[in-house]
């Protein structure tokens, strides 16, 4: 997007190379060299080769596999919309939507709230500010499932340290069965997901933060406006766009999340934690029906739509509040 | 032109200190300690104690002894008494993990390696060259950072079964670049428009073909936003699952992620240890990088969301 401007910005003199007036003597071979277009296409050749055959190929025969019936180690024949006719009498299909919604929906909004909330603490003056910002992000750097792990031990049903802890402190008097209850497990899940999102979220949203001058905050208080107010009409609106496209991503990869369910439970108990990458995974790789695998992962592409749509909407309004020009 | 190069060097590093060095005090003087305390450092106490607690509790348990994992009456859990390294010299030689680690940078490393060269030249070319239709294919790969590895895996272990690559680092290290060169092309993107353009016009006069710009001018330049790349596609490699966990089948060739999940799952009560030994060591290699380069890392991470 920002390309567009940069290469209507320049003047046009400079697009049009003087060579043109004269007639281009040069042999066949030397121009392939130094033309501008086939050159940039020796440049993207790398790029589009891997994308366009381990995400765009994949992509589409990801669809066309949706309609068939492959297996492991079977080709299958094209029938229609079978596999999602079969999803959708199948309750356990639409439990994991309701799950996938559910996790993304609150994970997002918490991640949201918590995220902006330590983002505004960490934009304060502190000492050791750097070494604070920089220990925030470490769960956003160890793997995922490595810190899933973690988490698993802490909701172990015996020697949880939660349970021990709040046992000791005579709120409760038995052990808590984290992964064991169905809306337990769906609650440990999506605070371990909420604990990993919060510090991309500061982070970033950090980074807008310092691009607000505090000249407005100054002039703000003079004019005798509140902590709240000065957040509500002038930190909100000078963050609205980069807030459009941190919870867009956020959204995103909280809603196709795998890795951390899968390490945590695998989709249990009786599948209440199950989102639609997971089902999708059992169903397609551990079962062998590649097809209906497919048809579980296709169905969430709607939803993936939705979110770029938004992202698109959150970036064209950034340009219309700083002007065109936004590099 | 070299003077003009280091100029522009400099330029680009003092715009980078004034980003890093935003100490001033502001208005903080307004607010008194008691205030501060209550508003400001109980509850980023209270939040860090959150974000850490896992990697202390990962970190404790696996210099733990075994009666002390499971015995939280005599023992306060929330510490070690005889520290033993037994877990961890377990899992480095009676296990396979020292080769998973191998297998996990090897692949890490190759992949990156392969997307930011790829990135490089295609970054290059959409910034520079403007071609036609240029700002399209920019916004093509900006899409392809949005397709997701959950919609992919499934068709992708078919394409990768045809190619006969299954079970091999190679359908991983062919793989991975999908993930990162949209990333790494949008991030270098944003470095390369930066570096001004009279450069290159001055090298072009003096008889420089585009290739040379590339290499001498334009690489020496760009060096942060190739370092923040390279940091941040290592750690999104070493960090990445469903594909390693779909495409990968014997125990050897795992990734650390995948084979902690399913090689270390058995019904022993004693796991915890070994395990969390496990994480621990996956996890420092990633800490130990990321201590070192904090501000590319950043710089990384919100310099492809701003964009």
């Amino acid at each position: 997007m920002t390309t567009m401007q940069t290469s209507t910005a320049r003047p046009a003199t400079m697009q049009t190379p003087a060579r043109a007036v004269y007639k281009d003597t040069r042999s066949l071979w030397e121009r392939l060299r130094t033309n501008r277009n086939w050159l940039a296409l020796w440049f993207m050749l790398p790029t589009a080769a891997f994308l366009i055959l381990f995400l765009a190929y994949p992509l589409g025969l990801g669809v066309w596999m949706s309609f068939t019936d492959e297996r492991i180690g079977r080709t299958g024949v094209f029938i229609g919309l079978e596999n999602y006719e079969w999803l959708w009498n199948d309750s356990i299909f639409w439990l994991s939507v309701f799950n996938t919604l559910l996790y993304t929906i609150i994970a997002s909004i918490i991640k949201f709230a918590v995220g902006l909330y330590l983002a505004l603490l960490l934009n304060r003056h502190m000492p050791f500010k750097a070494i604070i910002r920089a220990i925030v992000l470490i769960p956003f750097i160890v793997p995922t499932v490595l810190s899933a792990i973690a988490f698993w031990w802490i909701y172990d049903p015996q020697f949880s340290i939660v349970s021990w802890s709040l046992i000791k402190l005579g709120l409760i008097s038995n052990n808590i069965n984290f992964l064991g209850d169905p809306n337990m497990a769906r609650a440990s899940v999506i605070f371990a997901n909420i604990w990993r999102g919060v510090p991309f979220v500061a982070i970033t949203l950090l980074a807008g933060l310092q691009t607000v001058s505090p000249s407005l905050y100054e002039a703000a208080t003079l004019d005798g406006a509140t902590d709240w107010q000065r957040f509500r009409y002038i930190t909100y609106p000078l963050l609205t766009p980069i807030i459009a496209v941190v919870m867009t991503f956020s959204v995103l990869f909280t809603f196709t999340d795998f890795q951390l369910v899968w390490a945590l439970t695998r989709g249990g108990p009786v599948n209440a934690t199950h989102l639609m990458a997971t089902l999708s995974y059992q169903r397609g790789i551990l079962s062998g029906r590649l097809g209906e695998g497919a048809a579980i992962a296709t169905a969430m592409i709607p939803f993936l739509l939705a979110a770029i749509a938004i992202s698109w909407f959150g970036m064209q309004r950034r340009k219309w509040q700083q002007g065109s020009d936004n590099d | 032109m070299t003077e003009t190069a280091a100029q522009a060097k400099t330029a680009v590093q003092a715009a980078a200190a004034l980003a890093r060095s935003d100490d001033s005090e502001g208005m903080s003087y307004l607010e008194s300690l008691p205030r501060r305390l209550v508003t400001l450092y109980l509850p980023l106490f209270i939040i860090l104690v959150v974000l850490l607690f896992p990697f202390y509790w990962m970190a404790l348990t696996s210099i733990k002894p075994d009666e002390q994992l499971i015995d939280m009456q005599t023992y306060n859990p929330f510490w070690v008494v005889h520290p033993t390294l037994k877990h961890i010299t377990k899992l480095l030689f009676e296990t396979e993990y020292p080769r998973w680690l191998w297998n996990t940078m090897y692949v890490a490393a190759c992949a990156t390696t392969l997307s930011i060269i790829a990135s490089v030249l295609s970054a290059y070319a959409i910034v520079r060259l403007r071609f036609k239709g240029g700002d399209a294919v920019g916004v093509l790969i900006f899409f392809a950072y949005l397709v997701p590895p959950s919609i992919l895996f499934i068709p992708l272990a078919s394409v990768i079964q045809a190619y006969g690559l299954f079970d091999s680092p190679l359908s991983l290290i062919l793989v991975y670049p999908t993930l990162l060169i949209p990333f790494s092309t949008w991030l270098l993107m944003g470095y390369f428009k930066t570096i001004p353009y009279e450069l290159e016009e001055c090298a072009l006069i003096d008889g420089a073909s585009r290739w040379q710009i590339l290499v001498k001018i334009v690489l020496p330049l760009a060096v942060p936003g190739l370092i923040s790349a390279f940091i941040f596609s290592f750690t999104l490699c070493w960090n990445e699952f469903i594909y390693a966990l779909t495409f990968l089948q014997s125990t050897p060739n795992k990734t650390v992620p995948v084979a902690i999940v399913n090689e270390f799952v058995d019904g022993d009560i004693y796991k915890w240890g070994s395990l969390m030994a496990g994480a621990l060591v996956g996890s420092l290699p990633l800490v130990i990088l990321y201590a070192f380069f904090v501000e590319h890392y950043v710089s990384a991470m919100t310099g492809a969301v701003k964009e």
